[in-house]
């Protein structure tokens, strides 16, 4: 049983940067101010929207191309959105995925993803303990692992992780995670 | 007398129709019937399921359509119409949500509708919608609602009514069997609306599409009413 997690980093003022899409799908959406959530909100009606019309909710592969569409169609006007995005859900029959997708609207399907300063040292914990049968509570140990080494080498201190979890039955609000010896 | 009167719908009539509005009116009385009912805690729709050819699915004739989470309509008339009425509606729920960052009431998306509606009784070279809707829901303090709307762009309030063929011996029904108290327990709402379209309904429960919403909870759907109907039969 595999489940995806993915980190949220906190920075200056408390906003939470994870929206919504479904009952199973979780977008966080990071980058430029004010584009962030502007983007994010318009595709989280447009999916729900998508609902109404159509009496089912749209797959996480769906939600996560839709979006990518959207982000290109942006891209070449003459107001593109500055956002990097990190799309999570389950799927009824694919089980959970994770889409990474940047702000030139690149969109790639990864059993483990970051964005932002912290990417350059997660990324390479990930890829060395990272394996494709962690079972939930490993997975979380792992999210750990990463804050740890965050705490270790990040220059800029981030006190506190909130952490959300997407399994069969949805979206769950694990506890806050707070690196130890952080104020 | 009438008939250079009702060319075009911009036009009034010597005696203050307007005719186009008024064969729209006509269109819907063609329509199937349907009924819905304000209770305390819930709210009910019912659609007479017109009788369908053996070899057609009928999963894909829907009268009863979820606007929002916390709305929903049935319409009486021209199914055509009421796709596009339907469509914008609930585009502008989400953007309403999407601006005010609360769903809408279900007095704001009626007011829509109908506002949408009377537009096309005052632009040239459309015709008007041939649909009138009940529109049903909670708002987010917790209120039921049930709204009418026309294809005269009119919405008015109701406790419990009726739309379509036979709206007036169905209402007539209504009338004579609501009682306030009963509106307090959830069953009795859903045997007012169930017995008020046996009416006019040929052969019961296999004809009648219902649709219940509770408080706080998402609409629910039950076609072919077998199970429900065979509980109301011992009470009706």
């Amino acid at each position: 049983m595999t489940c995806s997690i993915f980190l949220q980093n906190k920075y200056v003022m408390y906003q939470d940067k994870m929206f919504k899409l479904s009952d199973k799908i979780l977008l966080l959406c990071v980058g430029e101010a004010g584009d962030t959530v502007q983007f994010a909100e318009y595709i989280q009606k447009n999916i729900q929207l998508y609902k109404m019309r159509n009496g089912y909710e749209l797959s996480p592969t769906a939600a996560a191309n839709f979006t990518r569409k959207n982000l290109a169609d942006y891209l070449r006007s003459r107001t593109p959105y500055h956002v990097n995005l990190l799309l999570a859900g389950f799927d009824e029959t694919d089980g959970p995925g994770l889409y990474f997708m940047d702000y030139l609207s690149a969109l790639a399907k990864a059993p483990f993803a970051a964005h932002g300063y912290g990417a350059y040292l997660t990324l390479s914990i990930l890829d060395r303990y990272y394996r494709p049968d962690l079972t939930r509570d490993e997975a979380v140990e792992l999210l750990k692992k990463c804050i740890e080494e965050l705490n270790k080498r990040l220059i800029i201190n981030l006190p506190s992780f909130s952490v959300r979890l997407i399994d069969k039955d949805g979206i769950h609000d694990l506890e806050k995670l707070v690196p130890v010896g952080a104020k | 007398m009438a008939m250079s009167y009702d060319r075009a719908i911009t036009v009034f009539s010597p005696d203050g129709h307007l005719f186009q509005v008024e064969y729209a009116q006509e269109a819907v009385k063609k329509g199937s019937t349907a009924v819905g009912v304000r209770g305390k805690k819930i709210v009910v729709l019912g659609v007479e399921k017109k009788s369908i050819a053996k070899l057609q699915d009928d999963r894909t004739v829907r009268k009863i359509c979820a606007l929002d989470d916390n709305v929903f309509l049935a319409f009486a008339g021209l199914t055509a119409d009421a796709r596009v009425v339907v469509n914008r509606a609930r585009v502008e729920c989400q953007s309403h949500r999407l601006t005010v960052e609360d769903p809408v009431t279900v007095e704001y998306i009626t007011r829509f509708i109908s506002s949408i509606k009377q537009r096309y009784t005052q632009s040239n070279g459309r015709r008007p919608f041939g649909i009138s809707s009940l529109i049903v829901g909670f708002d987010f303090d917790g209120t039921p609602h049930l709204y009418q709307t026309e294809p005269s762009g009119t919405y008015h309030a109701w406790k419990a009514n009726a739309i379509g063929r036979s709206a007036k011996t169905v209402r007539e029904f209504l009338e004579k069997h609501y009682k306030e108290e009963d509106m307090e327990s959830d069953t009795e709402v859903i045997k007012l609306a169930i017995r008020a379209l046996l009416e006019v309904v040929q052969s019961g429960g296999k004809n009648i599409e219902l649709a219940i919403m509770k408080q706080d909870e998402s609409m629910k759907v039950c076609l072919n009413l077998w199970y429900l109907y065979s509980k109301k039969i011992a009470a009706v």
